[in-house]
């Protein structure tokens, strides 16, 4: 009966494009890249093999050590700011805007949008100190305090970077997590209600559990998006002051294209891609183990 | 899953506005929730206004006024300055040109490819579609290097080859699996019945399924078009050749173009890029959000 869904050249015609693109850009390169780990040189001058050398530099190198820590720490750190951020609003919207919350949802959101270039130069612009005072510098002499150079140090410029990819994308996450909101049955809600269950309780102990898979799901993906973080450090700090925040994709990029060192660069993705795996596989099985639970 | 939260919600919220609290304990609730909603459209909206202004002032007026102030005098020129000087118009060009083409080619092989993974029946389209879904796993950067050698030594670089090629195949994954997704609400029957009344099942593809996910078609250009045309780690490392930048490289770059840098290009360039994804997300809002966010619950 299957015979006509079944028809080999029909298949091949329709899938063989789309595999061979995927291929030709995607999967071989992948391995090809693998490949390039073990070798220096660049594609002007041409590759040499060199061993596990790039291996063992990678582990003696400081500014790898540096850029991981400053990816894990943004990761965690992000993630965590646009969940909650997000599920705040999310609650917002359904407990306290209800009807009324379908315009200010569209208006939360529409940072995601944005060019993050655009974003970041905004941003930079936001907080300078010169050549003119930003509206966040003006905003902190109006109270009486004095003006912050927020780009002059790691941590503070952390800090920049970490707001404003909050501000780029907790309506993206509310509008996510709003929909796992709404599907919690009123009925539910109704009987806690009665129950005596009033505010924080009934949140913490009936709609926190009950959506608590579209609550993984986001965190997985929030995860893997900040893990690859990479336009928006650019836009803003360019890793700096100095490389104080220069994450692993940045850190590739510079060794690969500002010194022409491909195989080291190759060395360095693949580590990145290791700890984009490992950190998916953790957050999945942690997710997978919290939902059998709850 | 995201699709049908608007209807639900109406109808959820006119049940749930039950019983809860005493009037004046309600008026308070009321005041409070006004603030926030009021401090969040400040820090949401207010940025883009001082954008706005300030890319109307003139180099004097920005360095010199408060931050506050309003333009002293309307500098509209500031955005024919940054089109053409800041030749902000060429990268709009450029960007259109990589953009258009590979979003119309990831289209048209995603959705056969989709066609081909949820309607089709044959051993081994789920490992396929596996296969697939891996590559959203893995960082851009693991492709990068190899990609820069082949467009380096095929003659590719220095035109908009690279980007076209390279957006349509790591936008692949993604469509590919959306669109298969979207197949999953089509009965295979309608296929079969197609075919016994004489069509191909490749004329049936084209003719019957592409009409009926021509929605999805349109969610799923929209959050790719939003992919491909914010991005810049592609475009960084493709564009080598200054005439070749797209918009979001050009404006990375624009204090370069200026002998000193003039602030009011600057932020009318910002502006420029700014106000155009603004405006398709004015018209089209509620499909933009919808894609989104169920590319999110099912990557």
């Amino acid at each position: 009966m299957h015979r006509v869904l079944g028809d080999r050249r029909a298949i091949a015609i329709l899938l063989g494009p789309a595999l061979l693109v995927y291929s030709l850009i995607m999967l071989i390169p992948m391995v090809w890249s693998l490949g390039y780990s073990f070798t220096e040189g660049n594609s002007i001058d041409g590759f040499t093999g060199n061993g596990v050398a790039n291996f063992t530099r990678l582990l003696d190198d400081p500014a790898v050590r540096d850029s991981l820590w400053f990816t894990l720490k943004y990761a965690v750190v992000v993630t965590v700011g646009q969940v909650v951020a997000g599920y705040l609003l999310a609650l917002l919207y359904v407990f306290f805007l209800r009807r009324a919350s379908a315009l200010i949802r569209t208006l939360v959101f529409f940072p995601v949008v944005l060019p993050t270039v655009a974003v970041g130069l905004l941003f930079q612009k936001l907080f300078q100190v010169a050549p003119q005072t930003g509206p966040v510098n003006a905003l902190l002499n109006a109270v009486g305090i004095d003006s912050v150079d927020f780009f002059g140090s790691a941590g503070s410029a952390f800090w920049v970077l970490v707001g404003m990819d909050i501000w780029r994308s907790m309506g993206f996450y509310a509008v996510l997590l709003f929909a796992g909101l709404v599907d919690i049955p009123d009925e539910v809600l109704e009987s806690a209600r009665l129950d005596g269950a009033t505010g924080l309780r009934l949140v913490r102990h009936i709609v926190l559990p009950l959506s608590l898979p579209v609550l993984m799901s986001s965190l997985i993906f929030s995860v893997n998006g900040t893990l690859k973080v990479f336009d928006s450090i650019v836009a803003l700090t360019n890793g700096g002051p100095g490389n104080g925040t220069t994450p692993l994709t940045l850190y590739m990029f510079q060794t690969s294209f500002t010194y022409s060192e491909y195989g080291y660069g190759s060395t360095i993705a693949l580590l990145l891609t290791v700890v984009c795996l490992l950190v998916s596989l953790v957050v999945y099985r942690v997710s997978r183990r919290d939902l059998t639970e709850g | 899953m995201a699709v049908d939260t608007p209807v639900k919600t109406s109808a959820n919220l006119r049940r749930r506005r039950g019983p809860s609290g005493a009037v004046p304990r309600r008026r308070g609730r009321r005041l409070w929730v006004k603030a926030v909603v009021a401090l969040l459209l400040v820090v949401e909206i207010y940025p883009l206004v001082w954008m706005f202004l300030t890319s109307l002032k003139s180099n004097d007026a920005y360095l010199n006024n408060s931050t506050w102030s309003l333009p002293t005098t309307w500098q509209w020129a500031n955005y024919t300055e940054a089109w053409t000087t800041g030749n902000i118009g060429l990268y709009v060009q450029n960007s259109l040109l990589a953009v258009v083409p590979a979003l119309a080619l990831m289209l048209l092989l995603g959705t056969a490819a989709g066609f081909a993974l949820q309607i089709m029946v044959w051993k081994g389209r789920s490992l396929t579609l596996l296969v697939f879904l891996a590559g959203m796993m893995v960082p851009p950067q693991m492709i990068l290097l190899p990609l820069f050698t082949v467009y380096f030594r095929t003659g590719l670089s220095g035109t908009l080859w690279p980007l076209i090629l390279t957006y349509t195949g790591t936008g692949l994954p993604l469509t590919v699996f959306m669109m298969a997704t979207y197949y999953r609400s089509v009965p295979r029957e309608l296929f079969e019945a197609a075919t016994i009344d004489g069509a191909g099942i490749l004329r049936a593809f084209w003719t019957i399924s592409v009409p009926l996910v021509r929605n999805a078609l349109l969610t799923v250009g929209l959050v790719q078009f939003f992919f491909i045309w914010n991005d810049l780690l592609i475009a960084l490392t493709f564009t080598n050749n200054q005439d070749l930048r797209t918009v979001q490289v050009g404006l990375l770059n624009f204090t370069g173009d200026f002998g000193a840098t003039q602030y009011g290009p600057l932020f009318a360039a910002i502006c420029i890029n700014i106000f155009g994804t603004l405006l398709i997300y004015l018209f089209l809002n509620q499909k933009v959000m919808k894609g989104l966010t169920s590319g999110a619950v099912k990557g």
